[in-house]
């Protein structure tokens, strides 16, 4: 399951006049925000700083870059991201317009709406793995009783895994992403599209000129808190396609999982930090979104 | 009914349609599986001709080889969650209310790093986590689950709580050290019961964070009797000849509590995860 974080106006607090020593209140509060402190250095210092150690041999780097499945993993990751994330949340955009109308029966097709988010991911995925069977999964079924012509080999086929990788993530993501646009678009007050009647806009206009202006900030916020978590997103590509055939869709995520599996963590590490050109500028907008 | 209304209807029912097959469609070919004998699950049929209730029976008394730990899987699976939403619960509610309350001392910048592992992606950080666990000797101890997963579900929380801790008032907790409270007295009585709804939230969260985890799981557990049942059911995948109506069965035994606790604290849920959302 994923969740948002996003940016809200801090208040400005009055800071307490200053004292020597620790107040109990002072020291209470080191008592109580100790155990993260200690997760925080124990769970992630210190293995951020061992994995750093381990990709210390430039050696690494070469034998990665020399690794034809290392340069098939960016561009997949890339493809992953760049068509991936739009396609969904420019779905999910669409979609949000649809949530928002005033119907019963739309209000309960919401509700079904977030099951694939509700759901953990392993048994889903395996089951549209299972759909995907090119022998005796229900989509070739159905291909062929409808045209009589055989379906494709769905998942050995390295473009078509890929692709259907991608629509496993957008499945499973997409209703959160909706749920977000549709709190955005509840958030513009209704006169506004009132007043957009009145004067004979088309829907297209009031897209264009209300909507579209009030949540493009949203909208562009949750695209790239998405590519970051899609960059972590190991079970699309895992659970479908196990990173084959002949591991030609793998993606970064899995990429690390495999050199880690087969025992090469320098390997590992190295493709994460290679990674870091693309992760950083996008951690960078978020934390400036978040601290403004 | 106006030509006019009869037309947006039926636009609203072309996206309907789809959207509903598409949702179910996943879900629903895993309960038919549930509910198909053997032989007929291949049939590709839209409804069984003689459902039956024996891929449960077989799960629930452990006659199939890769059931053999199926109970033991499930209070694994539930034992982890459970650990995971009480102990982030904890972690998370003291460090907010340390932060956001008593003003502690480099507060600020703890909240700050605490961000910054919530985007680390997942998958990243799992691989540096995998060799230190092992440092630690705490590999298939299913320790290293809990504590990979408190590490995870924390920034999200503690974000989330001092979000909803910065709006409490400000003069509650000035009346409370006039009234000669200590900060213990104002952490029971005055700020857990305000902060209930956002607890409840926060400690939802958590526990359905970690008993849909695959991938920390999946690395950090290999004995079959500490496994966890999602991770059993990628292990479904390692045969050629598996099961596939039992692995669908048990896949929608598996995804039920998280549905059901999801929808019942949906309020909660929705409430806590799109604040902050809207007024960006």
């Amino acid at each position: 399951m994923s969740t948002i974080a996003l940016p809200r106006a801090e208040p400005v607090l009055p800071a307490g006049p200053a004292k020597r020593g620790l107040s109990p209140w002072q020291t209470w509060g080191l008592i109580l925000i100790a155990p993260y402190v200690l997760v925080f250095l124990v769970f992630v210092v210190y293995p951020i700083g061992y994995g750093l150690w381990l990709a210390r041999h430039p050696d690494s780097y070469v034998r990665l870059v020399e690794d034809p499945i290392f340069t098939r993993s960016v561009i997949n990751t890339l493809v992953f991201l760049i068509v991936g994330i739009n396609i969904k949340m420019a779905i999910a955009l669409f979609l949000s317009g649809f949530f928002v109308q005033a119907r019963t029966w739309i209000k309960w097709l919401s509700l079904l709406f977030i099951l694939p988010w509700a759901v953990p991911s392993i048994p889903t995925i395996l089951s549209i793995r299972f759909m995907l069977n090119p022998e005796w999964g229900i989509i070739n079924h159905l291909i062929f009783r409808f045209t009589g012509a055989d379906g494709p080999n769905w998942l050995n086929d390295p473009t078509i895994a890929l692709a259907m990788a991608i629509v496993v993530h957008i499945w499973k993501s997409l209703p959160f992403w909706t749920l977000i646009l549709i709190a955005g678009r509840l958030a513009i007050p209704g006169e506004h599209y009132e007043a957009a009647s009145v004067d004979g806009a088309s829907t297209w206009q009031k897209f264009r000129f209300i909507t579209w202006p009030s949540m493009r900030t949203l909208y562009l916020t949750s695209t790239i808190l998405s590519m970051i978590w899609t960059l972590g997103d190991f079970n699309s590509v895992y659970l479908l396609t196990g990173g084959g055939p002949a591991d030609l869709t793998h993606v970064l995520a899995t990429l690390g999982i495999r050199y880690l599996r087969l025992d090469q963590v320098d390997l590992a590490m190295a493709a994460i930090i290679c990674a870091m050109p693309l992760v950083l500028p996008l951690v960078y907008f978020m934390m400036k979104r978040l601290s403004k | 009914m106006k030509l006019k209304d009869v037309t947006t209807e039926a636009k609203l029912l072309l996206i309907g349609i789809p959207v509903f097959l598409w949702t179910i469609l996943p879900v629903y070919h895993m309960f038919l599986f549930s509910i198909s004998p053997k032989e007929s699950a291949f049939a590709g049929k839209l409804w069984p001709d003689h459902p039956t209730l024996h891929n449960f029976e077989v799960i629930f008394r452990e006659q199939h080889y890769y059931l053999s730990h199926f109970w033991l899987q499930l209070w694994n699976s539930l034992i982890i969650a459970v650990a995971v939403g009480a102990l982030t619960l904890l972690v998370a509610t003291g460090a907010a209310f340390a932060i956001s309350r008593l003003k502690v001392k480099g507060g600020r910048l703890v909240m700050n790093l605490a961000l910054l592992t919530y985007f680390i992606p997942a998958a990243f950080l799992a691989v540096p986590m995998y060799k230190t666990m092992g440092n630690y000797g705490l590999l298939n101890n299913q320790w290293a689950l809990i504590l990979a997963m408190i590490t995870i579900a924390s920034p999200y929380s503690i974000w989330v709580l001092k979000q909803a801790s910065d709006k409490l008032p400000y003069e509650l907790d000035e009346a409370a050290r006039i009234d000669g409270a200590s900060p213990m007295q104002l952490f029971r009585l005055v700020y857990v019961p305000l902060m209930m709804p956002s607890l409840v939230a926060i400690g939802t969260y958590a526990l359905l964070l970690a008993w849909n985890e695959y991938l920390y799981a999946f690395l950090l557990l290999s004995n079959e009797k500490q496994i966890t049942l999602g991770v059993a059911l990628g292990n479904f995948l390692a045969a050629d000849d598996s099961p596939w109506e039992l692995l669908m069965t048990v896949g929608l035994i598996y995804a039920l509590p998280p549905a059901a606790i999801y929808y019942a604290f949906k309020r909660y849920m929705v409430g806590g995860l799109t604040a902050g959302a809207v007024k960006s």
